[in-house]
């Protein structure tokens, strides 16, 4: 079997290159939708500050999507290179969403991201507006056909183990495309782009207001991120529920490691507001709890039960069991591709199968582990506890943070007292890379929380990885690292340039006139 | 319902069309970059050289996201064993397209001249480098790649670095830079005016007439030097996609026996070397819309000749020959083909009729003028 260090040299090599491309991603879903907006209220109210205004949030917009596009490619082929297992074994159902991606929606993205720069003069207001909202379109688009594959190894549903080609198979397409828990991250994560654009916007303004320049403009723009992002950071909140109501139905071990959840307890479970999580001897050492709010948030009523690490563990020791059985007719079926009796065998504990591969960590004769080696193989299915815990809580720390201070902005610009606010403008500007932190962090939980498995309960992720060599890893890996930070450095010294230059070179020569003649 | 079978040669049709859309549109970028340093000379020509795909050239990258994507879902074991295969030439595709972005659109940001050589020069490897490893990984592939699959259909790759760069994978390399380089030098022909579009006619005269030579060596060496592959038994057309029910011989001159068997396919080279003959001609008798066409049509026939010589085999295993992997049991499931033939026929039109409003908006050539005009809104 491969090689323990290539393996976790591919899971660094995909964590870094995915959170390095995460870092462009939510700017770009949030600024593209923003950008419409603007242009929008240009195409309505014929002012040319409008125009303006769409053209220099473009500029920073492009900056940072060039990145996006860069770091981008490397995800998608990321999946053949370093994790050639896991592309034969589910490309089948995990394929066709990237593919449909290419198709839908970033060829529509990439096709209009051109023109949005270089159509200005060539384009028909309408026209342009249309490209606008195309561009916005496309990324969203996108982040739906990836979220559907990403959920998909969250809570593979709609798919069947093969014998024949070894691998998963399709059996149900409609559930992989309306599978609950891709939707709940879906309008969670555009929501956290939004959140994103709308800070930054909120938080660039907030710089030129505090340099008292650029004001109008700045004011005008400020209102526009107030209210969306009002309307964002409620909704990822709302939706990050979601979220956690499905994960609660399909991905109960993650929840429980969330919420440092070992034992079950009798419904409506309280949640952990701190604790010290005690992962060796499976408790906590300390805990502060919220009497009935788990139960409320996970299963949405106060009857049923959250269940705990403890026993999901006991649960998944049994699955090994029946997937020992799915194993050994699978090796049967491999001899003789007609016994009927090892096809329903393998048909009645196919749910197990993915469990008993959990023991290639510990045997190479899986049909003869041990009673030891289940065991331990049961106990791999926790994930890391301690991470998890706080950094979900941080996660969501941060989305109420957001709430208030939008909702705090919202206040200040129908007030008419934003200009003067300079306290607030100060925090605001210092909290423009806050929802890097929470996107990341929620990305974070997402994926790691998933560990041991690349899609979970069917393959681990020890499995997925490519037979290279560690040499060979290293090279990339260093390589993305290196090549990929340098580009970070450049794209923000030029974001903080262009910011600091301000809007003036990209405005008409109306808006020029009309910001002179203003007191 | 279409059957398994029909579904599999379909989408082995619409990867080639994929491929070869990648090559031709994604193709004139990488030449104009790989010209760039040569062509221009003065920083103004630089950025008029830039801006005459300023504006497509996202657009046009997505035919790779495409192409790569179609592998992944139509053919999964393919996307396994080929990118992890030949880990290295794809990683130095990634890391010379990773420049790319940045080239375009930071290089006039800053008016320092040593900033914006250095994104030129990045500009240069971003248009040389992917050309040229695809050529490579494409000459690796006719030759067979070294791998085997364990009893999970595991792959392991026997090769390595040195066997990457042979002679004949580098002499693909060169085939896919001259025909590119060509390309691009065509598309500059129509883009730009005066002393530019001069150097361009001259660089688009000669390239093509290097790409038949080069090309041709190629076939020469296929026919006469070349271990092909043919099935000798089994590798039913609809059977389960599982490399191990087929026997697999290798025999010298073997890629050429599909064009005795299904005459039809003798059109690719004959399209490849024609295409690229009239596109000289075209370009000096101030055709250069037609030479274009003409040249794309030449990428269309090369990149096609490559894919039927092969047939039915996608990557061949050159010391496990019988676990090759070919378009009948290296595809999806039936009903992911399906899925994927229905997607594609409700998009791929929809994709054509919005990038020709594109490429149409966009028309015209780029001149200094324009940049000076626009110095601020263009690359």
């Amino acid at each position: 079997m491969t090689d323990i260090d290539v393996v976790t040299l591919a899971r660094l090599q995909f964590a870094a290159t995915a959170l390095y491309h995460f870092l462009f991603v939510p700017l770009t879903l949030g600024l593209s939708v923003l950008l419409g907006i603007m242009e929008s209220v240009y195409f309505i109210t014929k002012r040319p500050i409008w125009r303006d205004l769409t053209k220099f949030w473009g500029v920073l917009f492009g900056i940072n999507f060039a990145m996006g596009v860069a770091t981008g490619l490397t995800m998608e082929f990321q999946f053949g290179t370093n994790w050639a297992y896991y592309s034969h074994y589910v490309g089948d159902i995990f394929g066709a969403p990237l593919a449909i991606e290419g198709l839908m929606a970033f060829f529509l993205e990439a096709t209009f991201v051109g023109i949005f720069f270089f159509g200005w003069d060539r384009l028909s207001r309408g026209a342009h507006l249309f490209v606008t909202w195309m561009v916005a379109l496309g990324s969203n688009l996108s982040a739906l056909w990836i979220l559907i594959a990403n959920g998909w190894m969250q809570h593979p549903v709609g798919a069947t183990f093969n014998f024949e080609s070894m691998r998963m198979e399709v059996s149900n397409f409609y559930d992989v495309l309306f599978n609950p828990t891709a939707q709940a991250k879906f309008v969670h994560t555009i929501s956290a782009g939004y959140v994103t654009g709308s800070l930054f916007v909120l938080g660039v303004s907030a710089f030129f207001l505090l340099a008292r320049r650029n004001i109008d403009f700045a004011k005008r723009s400020i209102t526009v991120a107030a209210a969306f992002g009002l309307c964002s950071s409620l909704s990822v909140v709302v939706l990050g529920d979601e979220s956690g109501y499905t994960a609660a139905e399909s991905q109960k071990m993650k929840v429980a490691a969330i919420e440092g959840m070992w034992t079950t307890e009798p419904a409506p479970a309280g949640f952990n507001l701190v604790a010290i999580p005690d992962p060796q001897n499976h408790q906590n050492a300390f805990e502060v709890k919220v009497p009935w709010l788990l139960g409320l948030i996970a299963t949405r009523s106060t009857t049923e039960q959250v269940p705990g690490i403890n026993d999901l563990v006991a649960r998944n020791t049994q699955y090994i069991r029946d997937g020992l059985k799915a194993y050994s007719a699978l090796q049967t079926l491999r001899k003789d591709s007609t016994d009927l009796e090892a096809r329903n065998t393998l048909k009645k504990y196919e749910y197990g199968l993915g469990y008993a591969l959990l023991l290639s960590k510990y045997t190479n004769d899986i049909p003869n582990a041990s009673d030891d080696m289940i065991t331990k193989a049961a106990w791999d299915t926790v994930p890391d506890v301690v991470p998890l815990f706080w950094s979900f809580r941080l996660m969501v720390a941060l989305g109420f943070l957001f709430i208030a201070l939008f909702a705090t902005a919202f206040w200040l610009v129908v007030q008419r007292r934003i200009e003067t606010s300079r306290t607030f403008l100060r925090l605001a500007l210092l909290c423009i890379p806050l929802p890097w932190v929470s996107s990341e962090l929620g990305w974070f939980v997402a994926e790691y929380g998933r560990q041991p498995w690349c899609i979970d309960g069917i393959l681990p992720t020890r499995l997925g990885a490519s037979s290279l060599t560690t040499g060979d890893m290293w090279l990339s890996l260093g390589g993305f690292l290196i090549l990929y930070s340098t580009l970070l450095v450049v794209e923000l010294y030029l974001m903080v340039r262009t910011i600091k230059k301000g809007p003036e070179d990209y405005f008409g020569r109306h808006t020029a006139a009309v910001l002179e003649s203003a007191p | 319902m279409l059957d398994f079978e029909t579904l599999r040669l379909i989408w082995w049709f619409l990867l080639g069309f994929l491929l070869a859309g990648f090559a031709i549109f994604d193709g004139f970028d990488f030449g104009v970059g790989a010209l760039l340093p040569w062509i221009a000379r003065t920083d103004s020509e630089r950025r008029v050289v830039i801006n005459t795909i300023g504006p497509v050239w996202e657009g046009n990258q997505t035919w790779i996201v495409l192409g790569a994507g179609a592998i992944f879902a139509a053919f999964p074991p393919l996307y396994g064993a080929s990118f992890s295969g030949l880990y290295l030439a794809l990683i130095g595709l990634l890391f010379s397209m990773i420049l790319r972005p940045g080239g375009f659109k930071y290089r006039s940001k800053l008016p320092s001249p040593l900033w914006r050589s250095i994104w030129d020069h990045l500009l240069f490897v971003g248009g040389a480098v992917p050309p040229l490893l695809f050529g490579v990984a494409v000459g690796n592939i006719l030759q067979g790649v070294p791998f085997h699959f364990d009893e999970w259909q595991r792959l392991f790759y026997d090769g390595n670095v040195f066997g990457l760069l042979n002679p004949f994978a580098l002499l693909c390399g060169l085939v896919s830079v001259s025909m590119l380089v060509s390309h691009g030098a065509v598309y500059l022909a129509n883009k730009t005016d005066g002393a530019l579009q001069e150097r361009a006619i001259r660089i688009a005269g000669i390239g093509p007439l290097v790409t038949i030579t080069l090309f041709a060596l190629a076939g020469l060496w296929v026919a006469f030097g070349l271990q092909g592959y043919v099935v000798t038994a089994g590798g039913a057309w609809d059977g389960p996609s599982n490399p191990f029910t087929k026997t697999v011989e290798m025999r010298t001159g073997a890629w050429l026996i599909n064009y005795s068997v299904y005459p039809w396919m003798g059109l690719a080279p004959v399209l490849g070397l024609t295409g690229a003959f009239l596109t000289t001609r075209l370009v000096r008798l101030q055709r250069p819309l037609w030479a274009f066409v003409s040249s794309g049509t030449s990428i269309f026939g090369i990149v096609a000749t490559a894919g039927v010589s092969m047939f039915p085999f996608l990557m061949p295993s050159s010391n496990h020959p019988s676990q090759s992997l070919t378009v009948f049991d290296a595809s999806s499931s039936h009903d992911t083909l399906m899925i994927m033939l229905i997607s594609t026929i409700i998009f791929m039109p929809i994709i054509i009729f919005y990038t020709s409003w594109v490429f149409r908006m966009m028309r015209g050539t780029v001149s200094s003028k324009y940049i000076e005009d626009n110095s601020h809104s263009v690359y």
